[in-house]
């Protein structure tokens, strides 16, 4: 018998060891597979980075056409939604204050008249920017909108006022994703955010256990080597984040209806990567961990940075340099670019390469610091 | 080199947990197929100096060589021929009691596994309880799924950290019984104990306190090398005594047991002086048996200026 094949019935044991305590820790089973559904509902359903009818009031006193056009044009472009039409504009700064509404557009009174004689009235909307993300594109469309709407209306013996054409034509695509639809940014990035939070700290807590309850003792004093014992624990791991990819990715397609257009073993190339990359991490710390409690906090700081600055929750490039460095050392961060590349925009092996370098190095160099930090001995 | 006679030979060895010096020079030549006992108070280096032993721990100085390898190079091949009992439980609770012993034999790459653990069932008699989880067996049904499984791989060493702790006297009398069955089978034992009778089941003993081996030998041997002097005073109301008897100078401990007051001192002269004043209880001279001569060693070697641990 060769030392290579000894050395896998180790693993073998120590893998079917770790799968029957799996199985019968029937709490962290189910959170590991609850956990993926919670998260799809939550932010696959609840999150929204382009809010539409967001209430509006109007302060006129005029009722004319042309005021009547202005507002069925920003109604009917979904981002508005007129709530109450006012003519004191100290209660509309109330309703501002009090977050009732998320804009006041005000209308001048005679506003209708000056437009006629050519004297460009203006049109006050006033942004409760508070929250900059919530406002952002209601803001930038509100322009548009508007003259939109009034080009279609200044004709005939008011067509003097028509503005002339536009010098240039400038033409936007947005690409893969045009009707900017969060779910299909949310919803991959998704898969990268449970796997990084479920495999740490599962790992962290299946080492760390057996230092708490003692039966570390006796896996010391019995023959495994560490590279056994760390291939034998994470292996069944890598079989549960292959489930919980499966349900994200069912759920991505079934539920998002989000376009899949690379190819699937491409990605679940880079998944296995990824998610031995996380499993490693969690061992690491559990051999820093004196307790499951502590390893439970090193996760912790591991998957909030993982969340904030790998580009999940905020546009990568808006951070400063010193965050987009961190951040291009988490896997996390290169995951994402991997799964939405692959699955928005069809991204080949070519393009994906360095997202797939980047996870690899960080696995190995996790496995090799995993390795180093097991202790062979209690001390 | 080492005497390839011994199963354990070390010299020297020291260990310190952050400045504190658990173990300090502790010599040990242990030949093959004997039972030896460790004995010491709580905190004495017993449980460090096992896992130096077993390669468990690294020794800060001191070398030595268990079953002829190496003790700080070459703890694998240590660990493949020898079985360890932990003092606390330290199989797996949340497996059955089969999937504990499956493991091991997986682990220790045995032969004939499923046959092997249907055996080793069979022996301990828990075939019909073989599905239930470890977590779930009685104190003393864990010692002995432990020592079955310790002993699964016919280790060559047996290594028994205070194995009797907790457990009811019939048990420890079982255990005991399965310990020699299986040093008539050539097995090394060596087994850490706070109980004066099963001190006095081992071939030799082997006393550590502080950190230090203060005594070894037979039970006779450590007896008679304490040179201490029992007198043993009976009859009514020889208890009561007992207080003013430990501060009479000579006096080194005075204990009650067996409706009897044990008087010990290692100045004959000097005790007999002090007994002399409590005539109207009778008096005989004893045998000092070997829980005198541990209160003794203890009260010697003085307070434990190192961490317990």
């Amino acid at each position: 018998m060769s030392a290579w094949s000894e050395s896998m019935v180790r693993v073998g044991a120590i893998f079917t060891k770790e799968l029957i305590q799996m199985r019968r820790d029937r709490m962290t089973f189910a959170m590991m597979l609850l956990i993926p559904v919670i998260q799809l509902v939550l932010f696959g359903y609840a999150i929204n980075t382009d809010p539409r009818s967001l209430p509006t009031a109007v302060v006129t006193e005029e009722q004319t056409p042309i005021v009547r056009t202005l507002l069925t044009a920003l109604k009917t472009s979904g981002y508005y939604e007129l709530v109450s039409i006012i003519s004191d504009p100290r209660e509309s700064a109330a309703l501002l204050a009090r977050g009732e509404v998320a804009f006041v557009i005000q209308i001048p009174s005679g506003f209708t008249e000056r437009l006629i004689r050519g004297e460009r009235p203006q049109i006050l909307i006033e942004a409760d920017a508070s929250d900059p993300a919530a406002a952002s594109n209601a803001i930038a469309r509100a322009e548009t909108i508007l003259m939109r709407a009034l080009r279609h209306d200044l004709k005939g013996s008011l067509a003097y006022l028509a503005p002339a054409q536009d010098p240039i034509e400038v033409v936007v695509h947005a690409r893969y994703n045009p009707e900017a639809n969060t779910q299909y940014n949310i919803v991959p990035g998704l898969l990268g955010v449970i796997l990084t939070m479920t495999l740490v700290m599962i790992t962290g807590l299946a080492m760390t256990r057996e230092a708490e309850r003692g039966t570390m003792e006796n896996l010391l004093a019995m023959p495994a080597q560490p590279f056994e014992v760390m291939i034998g624990k994470i292996a069944p791991y890598v079989a549960v984040g292959g489930i919980q990819t499966l349900i994200v990715l069912l759920a991505a397609h079934e539920l998002f209806n989000v376009p899949f257009a690379g190819s699937l073993l491409l990605l679940l190339a880079g998944v296995v990567v990824f998610i031995i990359a996380n499993l490693a991490v969690g061992f690491t710390f559990s051999t820093i961990a004196k307790s499951q409690m502590q390893a439970m906090q090193m996760t912790f700081f591991f998957f909030l940075p993982s969340l904030l600055l790998s580009g999940f929750m905020f546009p990568f490039r808006g951070m400063p340099g010193w965050a987009q460095v961190i951040g291009e050392v988490l896997p996390l961060t290169h995951f994402l670019r991997l799964i939405r590349g692959v699955m928005l925009k069809g991204a080949g092996f070519g393009d994906m390469r360095q997202a797939i370098l980047a996870i690899t190095l960080f696995a190995v160099a996790a496995g090799i610091l995993a390795m180093v930090r097991y202790r062979r001995t209690l001390d | 080199m080492s005497a390839p006679e011994l199963a354990i030979d070390v010299r020297g060895l020291v260990k310190r947990f952050g400045g504190k010096t658990a173990v300090d020079g502790v010599d040990i030549q242990m030949p093959y197929g004997k039972v030896w006992g460790f004995l010491g108070p709580n905190g004495s280096g017993k449980t460090t100096t096992i896992r130096m032993i077993c390669g468990l721990l690294h020794p800060d100085a001191g070398e030595g060589r268990c079953l002829g390898f190496d003790i700080r190079t070459d703890a694998m091949s240590i660990k493949q021929s020898t079985g360890y009992m932990t003092q606390r439980f330290s199989f797996w609770e949340d497996l059955t009691i089969r999937e504990n012993l499956e493991f091991v034999a997986r682990l220790y790459h045995l032969p004939q596994r499923r046959a092997l653990v249907d055996n080793t069932l069979e022996t301990l008699g828990l075939e019909h309880r073989q599905h239930q989880t470890a977590g779930e067996l009685s104190g003393g049904w864990k010692q002995r799924l432990a020592l079955a499984a310790v002993t699964m791989h016919r280790p060559r060493l047996l290594l028994l950290d205070e194995p009797t702790a907790g457990v009811d006297p019939q048990a420890r009398r079982d255990f005991w019984d399965e310990i020699h069955r299986l040093s008539m089978t050539g097995l090394t034992v060596l087994v850490s104990t706070h109980y004066m009778d099963e001190a006095e089941r081992c071939d030799r003993i082997v006393y550590l306190a502080n950190g230090r081996l203060v005594t070894s030998g037979t039970v006779d041997d450590v007896i008679d090398a304490s040179g201490l002097v029992t007198f043993r005073a009976s009859g009514e109301g020889v208890r009561e005594l007992m207080e003013d008897l430990r501060a009479e100078p000579g006096v080194e401990h005075a204990a009650y047991f067996g409706a009897a007051l044990h008087v010990s001192g290692a100045d004959r002269a000097a005790l007999m002086r002090a007994i002399e004043k409590y005539s109207n209880v009778s008096w005989e001279e004893v045998q000092s048996d070997l829980e005198d001569v541990f209160i003794e060693l203890m009260t010697r070697a003085g307070a434990d200026e190192r961490l317990h641990g």
